[in-house]
């Protein structure tokens, strides 16, 4: 059981000045899967998401990614180890081309990324790597504008373009379906459900009813510590998420 | 909601840039700029042509910092005026070439960009435009204090010399064209480093930090080789002006210095490759044609520093551009 899990949080914690957002999470991902992580609120999903990719260091607990300990490593180098985020907020460059943003995401490998003496020309055999995916997101007629320009639902494909360039073993998307229309929704579902194929898929959403055909399994946060885990079927019945979490009866259609 | 309102991709293609054309109108808008350099000191004189070089130099050095990398600093006059003080030095005292007092004023200035840089972006936005501002007051003082930069004289007398030991730039006309060559030399490495993978990724942390993190990369490194570049470019253009008026004084590291590059850098148009030439172009112009009149200089600075910020918030050269790139979509 234990080898197939890829990242783990054992006993996270995190405060703020006495105030407990994140109290003794333990989480285990496993290969392979779409797991989610919801939550009302303040619940901490976020404040997890942070500590799990080193945006923000834990006041307890560890974190361990393929069995090794990576809570005192960098942001930048957790990236390179496989374990790339997406933020809440669409997070694409907006100045760049749509070709630039995924550009820059495929450039570090090069080796070049000081050289500021070479040519931009240099970055041109990336040119088809990039465009294979925008391909994969239906960017392609977007590709030589600006990421301003894209509409919202767009730009959040551009982000997950941006975030599969670097090849991640695991991918952690922030609340990726969050502020899209239903027709968005939709299509970047079923863009993360494609290119969860042989990566594993941590998300963070704040309604149940969205990860429930995605997910493998979904974690339920409340007030920074887990309430329940498990399937949407077993989760969705959960007397206690049903009370705590919705305040009503009935999961899935808030 | 948003996407429905949005143009739909056939229409949106026609909108799309057509590099060709933007290259060859850029190429004939060099070839005149050059042109004029080149033509200006039959026009002008010649010692305000150099200065305007200088400035416009130093106005480059300091938006490849602002304009490309998001990064506000408030104490480039230390790099400037340091260089300056370092390449008279080493031009009087010394007596070397005017060449190798100009590399070594560079190399001072890429050396205190590297110990300023690295204590400043450890912190972001206002501080670290306080703590460049606060270290470059300590070089202000240093400056006023230690023995070799003469304190409130300066260092003059500063001797041109031969360049390269056989042409002496006392000849007015050889001072101009040496001039004109530091100045095209340090805006060719400029507009190298902004269009290199190193600037690209540049563009990218000034766009979003916290993405260009996750993506791998250690921003704080980039931003640190961005400072130590502008710095030492801020110290060409230094060096150079040490040379140009023989001297190196108090003035070019004041804080005033400091905020007088800001000033040329927006008003010309912050991360346009021209607009800061453009700015320096334009201040340094109006300087001197006030100094022969009883205005105040810093009042009509700071009002055309207000106009700008409040009216044309892209600088001439940005909002020229983005007029163009409007016309070009209609």
């Amino acid at each position: 059981m234990s080898q197939d899990v890829i990242l783990e949080a054992r006993g996270l914690s995190k405060e703020f000045k006495g105030f407990i957002a994140v109290k003794e999470v333990n989480l285990q991902v496993r290969r392979g899967t779409i797991h989610a992580l919801i939550g009302p609120n303040g619940a901490g999903k976020s404040t997890v998401f942070n500590l799990l990719t080193k945006f923000l260091t834990p006041t307890r607990g560890q974190i361990l990614y393929k069995g090794r300990d990576i809570t005192a490593m960098r942001p930048a180098d957790v990236a390179l180890l496989g374990l790339v985020r997406s933020f809440q907020i669409s997070a694409v460059f907006p100045h760049l081309s749509v070709l630039e943003n995924v550009r820059v995401a495929l450039q570090r490998p090069l080796g070049t990324s000081f050289h500021f003496w070479k040519s931009e020309s240099s970055l041109a055999n990336l040119r088809d790597r990039a465009m294979e995916l925008i391909e994969a997101v239906n960017l392609t007629p977007w590709a030589h504008h600006t990421a301003a320009e894209l509409p919202y639902g767009r730009k959040r494909a551009l982000e997950i373009a941006t975030t599969l360039a670097l090849d991640p073993e695991v991918m952690l998307l922030d609340e990726p379906l969050a502020g899209m229309g239903h027709e968005d929704i939709e299509r970047t579902a079923a863009l993360i459900k494609r290119v969860s194929a042989d990566r594993t898929i941590l998300m963070v959403e704040h309604n149940l009813s969205v990860v429930a055909h995605l997910s493998d399994t979904i974690t339920v946060l409340r007030r920074g510590e887990i309430l329940a885990e498990g399937p949407y079927d077993v989760v969705s019945r959960n007397p206690q998420v049903m009370e705590a979490y919705m305040g009503t009866g009935e999961v899935g259609h808030a | 909601m948003a996407a429905k309102s949005h143009a739909n991709p056939s229409q949106a293609t026609i909108a799309v840039r057509q590099p060709g054309q933007d290259n060859a109108s850029r190429l004939i808008l060099v070839g005149l700029g050059l042109a004029a350099a080149v033509a200006a000191p039959f026009v002008l004189y010649p010692v305000f042509v150099m200065k305007v070089l200088c400035f416009a130099l130093f106005a480059c050095a300091f938006n490849l910092l602002i304009g490309f990398a998001g990064l506000l600093s408030f104490g480039h006059a230390a790099f400037f005026g340091g260089a300056a003080y370092i390449t008279a030095h080493a031009a009087k005292v010394w007596g070397l070439s005017p060449e190798i007092s100009i590399l070594l004023g560079t190399a001072f200035a890429g050396l205190l960009g590297l110990a300023v840089g690295a204590l400043a972006i450890r912190r972001q936005g206002i501080y670290f435009a306080m703590i460049t501002l606060a270290l470059s007051q300590m070089v202000f003082f240093m400056a006023l204090q230690l023995k070799f930069t003469g304190g409130e004289d300066g260092i003059q007398g500063v001797p041109r010399g031969h360049l390269f030991g056989a042409i002496d730039l006392n000849d007015p006309l050889a001072m101009y064209y040496f001039v004109l060559a530091v100045f095209l030399i340090g805006f060719a490495l400029i507009w190298r480093t902004v269009h290199s993978p190193f600037g690209q990724v540049l563009k990218a942390i000034r766009e979003n930090e916290p993405r260009a993190i996750s993506l791998g990369y250690r921003t704080e490194r980039y931003k640190l080789l961005a400072f130590v570049l502008s710095a030492s470019l801020a110290g060409l253009a230094g060096g150079t002006k040490s040379l140009v008026f023989q001297l190196a004084s108090l003035t070019d590291v004041t804080w005033q210095m400091s905020g007088e590059v800001v000033l040329m850098t927006l008003l010309g148009g912050m991360g346009t490759l021209f607009g800061p030439v453009v700015g320096a172009g334009i201040v340094v112009t109006l300087e001197s044609y006030l100094a022969g009149t009883n205005l105040p200089v810093p009042v009509v600075i700071g009002a055309i520093f207000v106009v700008c910020v409040l009216v044309f918030r892209r600088g001439i050269v940005g909002e020229l551009q983005a007029l163009m790139a409007r016309r070009r979509k209609a």
